[in-house]
């Protein structure tokens, strides 16, 4: 017999006994503070940054500021003046991006999380090889829960997801927290319809 | 684990070691139990959290009692989605399947995630014997892999060592200046030094905290965005799994995710929760369902629910034991009162002593966010490895102490109750105290009379 089948019909011998009913997932009840305050908490604690942009500001004059000579690369529309993102053939040649410009399909308020699957990453290794990522939210686009996120189609229409949840971190040395770990070192978001 | 001849795992005795340096000690135990509080104030801000490990718990035992039906699921959508799947009945196989992925694509150079199964599987020395250059690219592995030393703790691999360690053992193989003990330095050193190797690795290899039948979806949650290069950036993507690793439906992510960094680092989530549903263009992805030894435990009564586990860790960072005795001491992939419950599964003589390792006080249990009855299946592993005659002669003492206790319910109790409140009330010097190894005294009131012989004699007779 095939590994795989001996592995079925092992597990198949060793089913546990008795009813294992699947559990309804109920649906709990979330703080009353509104989603965008929560979000900026929560990203907050997971060393994220945000920004809300003010009348008259330009966007790509804010990004442009945060690294006046690096290389910025944008995967997103609204920004034509920097080099695309899906520019590059191989996933390796991203390495020298300094800011990288993504749009997120969604947040979750509990966590301060970003969605961003294949499709708004374009390349996916932009959120971890460029120094620093910025992401853009539209601040309507935020669900309350991690249970909510999971309740959306976003995730089966895409090869890949990532939820970030603010930069690369590691405390595997004494515990000190250290943010920039392999991935970016900074993530920040950036409110914008 | 391999099925070569060792020596039983002499736990009492490497603890011992590891208590006599008080620095490595005093951090160890400072750390995790810190851990183990930011874990407790995530639960407090999360007002369903029994009922999140109720859920959790029932999902999985749902899941483990129909595995050969969602094993299949998972593989059809899979295949569905490009992704090449394997099945390996052993660490035998599953090396062989890993090095002839990497020899069919002519890789020699490998970059990997954090995954306790390649460490069961001892999966890095195989590969390195046949040629292949392997990187642990996670901070912690890293450090274990040039130290040349397993992970200590399944989360937290190098909790055990010191910056000072650090900082010696890269000034010895990865360059670096052997005094700057600075820990900012010592990660951006290994960051600079790590991230070529990932950008000319031919293959990259994950592990999985969660497969999802519903959709295909393998799922990984780390912190440090290696996993997510060490998988997008070669062409060639291998993932290893264990069977026990399923969960019905997507839906059912927004339990575990909920409860999993919480428990194991104190956090609400971890930086990076990644699905991977497919290959990138022009590029591979495999995925390797594992079984070494896991359909055997699901078959026995007392054990299977420790097929639950979702590795968080939690369990070592509570157990006083664990803290004071380090990860290493239980020479066993997996450590602490999980290690304690898993490793007899696969060789009882060898690791006889380990589920002894342990106060029985029941905070293994109160923590885990899957509710796996660790204490309980602690001693149901005591009693199988006494009725058996694999009683380590290091534990014949602890053994009458244990046995006797073991023996009655209400001392059993009392035990457990006066665990708790010694791990509670013991003042700091008395639980730093060196010759309170737990070897020694391991939180137990006096022994009665009664021999663990004759405890063990009578108790055959009332059979
Ligand atoms: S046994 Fe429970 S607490 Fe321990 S690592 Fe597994 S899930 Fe976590």
């Amino acid at each position: 017999m095939s590994a795989r089948d001996d592995i079925l019909a092992a597990c198949r011998v060793s089913r546990p006994p008795g009813d294992h009913p699947l559990p309804e997932l109920p649906r709990f009840p979330r703080p009353a503070e509104d989603v965008l305050s929560e979000f900026q908490r929560s990203l907050a604690v997971m060393g994220g940054q945000w920004l809300r942009l003010v009348e008259g500001d330009d966007l790509a004059a804010v990004i442009r500021a945060r690294a006046p000579n690096g290389l910025i690369r944008s995967a997103v529309p609204e920004l034509p003046a920097f080099p695309r993102v899906d520019a590059v053939t191989r996933p390796q040649d991203l390495e020298n991006v300094d800011i990288a410009v993504v749009r997120a399909r969604f947040g979750v308020a509990e966590t301060g999380s970003v969605f961003l699957s294949d499709h708004e990453l374009q390349v996916n290794t932009i959120a971890y090889l460029a120094q620093h990522l910025v992401v853009l939210l539209d601040p309507e686009a935020i669900v309350p829960g991690i249970a909510d996120a999971y309740l959306r189609s976003d995730f089966s229409q895409a090869r890949y997801v990532s939820l970030m949840t603010g930069p690369s971190a590691t405390a595997d040395i004494e515990g000190v927290l250290i943010r920039g770990a392999q991935g970016v070192r900074s993530l920040t978001v950036i409110f914008t319809p | 684990m391999s099925a070569k001849i060792h020596d039983p795992v002499d736990h009492a005795g490497a603890a011992a070691k590891f208590i006599t340096d008080e620095a490595h000690l005093t951090f160890h135990d400072t750390r995790l139990w810190e851990m183990r509080q930011k874990r407790d104030g995530q639960m407090h801000g999360v007002p369903e959290w029994q009922e999140l490990r109720d859920l959790a718990s029932a999902i999985k035992e749902h899941t483990l009692s129909r595995l050969p039906e969602y094993l299949e699921q998972f593989e059809a959508q899979a295949i569905a989605h490009g992704v090449q799947v394997h099945w390996a009945r052993d660490a035998a196989e599953h090396n062989a399947i890993v090095l002839r992925l990497l020899r069919e694509n002519n890789a020699k150079t490998l970059v990997k995630s954090k995954s306790m199964l390649t460490e069961e599987c001892e999966m890095a020395p195989f590969l390195e014997r046949h040629g292949i250059t392997l990187t642990e690219t996670d901070l912690g592995e890293r450090i274990q892999q040039l130290d040349n030393e397993s992970p200590s703790h399944i989360v937290v691999p190098s909790v055990h060592k010191l910056r000072a360690d650090v900082a010696r053992v890269f000034a010895k193989t990865i360059g670096g200046d052997p005094n700057n003990t600075d820990a900012t330095y010592l990660a951006e050193h290994c960051r600079v030094t790590t991230r070529p190797l990932m950008l000319d690795a031919d293959a990259g290899m994950t592990g999985a905290n969660f497969l999802v039948a519903e959709t295909g979806a393998v799922v990984v949650c780390t912190n440090e965005g290696n996993a997510d290069l060490s998988a997008n950036l070669p062409k060639l993507h291998i993932v290893s799994a264990g069977i026990e690793k399923l969960i019905p439906r997507q839906a059912d992510l927004g339990v575990f995710v909920r409860i999993l960094s919480r428990s194991a680092l104190g956090s609400p989530i971890t930086q990076y929760t990644s699905h991977f549903r497919g290959p990138r263009d022009g590029a591979q992805m495999h995925i390797i369902l594992v079984d070494n030894g896991r359909s055997k435990r699901l078959g026995q009564a007392e054990f299977w629910t420790s097929l639950k586990c979702i590795r968080c860790g939690a369990c070592m960072n509570t157990c006083p034991v664990y803290r004071r005795s380090g990860g290493l001491s239980y020479g066993a992939v997996y450590s602490g009162p999980i290690g304690a419950i898993i490793n007899p599964a696969y060789d009882p003589a060898r690791y006889a002593a380990l589920p002894f390792a342990s106060t029985l006080n029941g905070s293994c249990t109160a923590v885990c966010p899957v509710k796996i009855n660790i204490h309980e299946q602690l001693y149901a592993w005591r009693r199988i490895i006494a009725e058996g005659g694999l009683l380590p002669a290091q534990k014949a003492l602890a053994m009458r102490v244990a046995g006797a206790v073991l023996a009655s319910p209400t001392l059993y109790r009392l035990a457990t109750a006066a665990a708790r409140m010694a791990v509670r009330r013991l003042p700091r010097a008395l639980l730093y105290n060196r010759l309170n190894g737990w070897g020694r005294d391991r939180e137990l009131p006096t022994p009665p009379k009664e021999s663990f012989a004759a405890w063990h004699a009578r108790r055959k007779k009332a059979g």
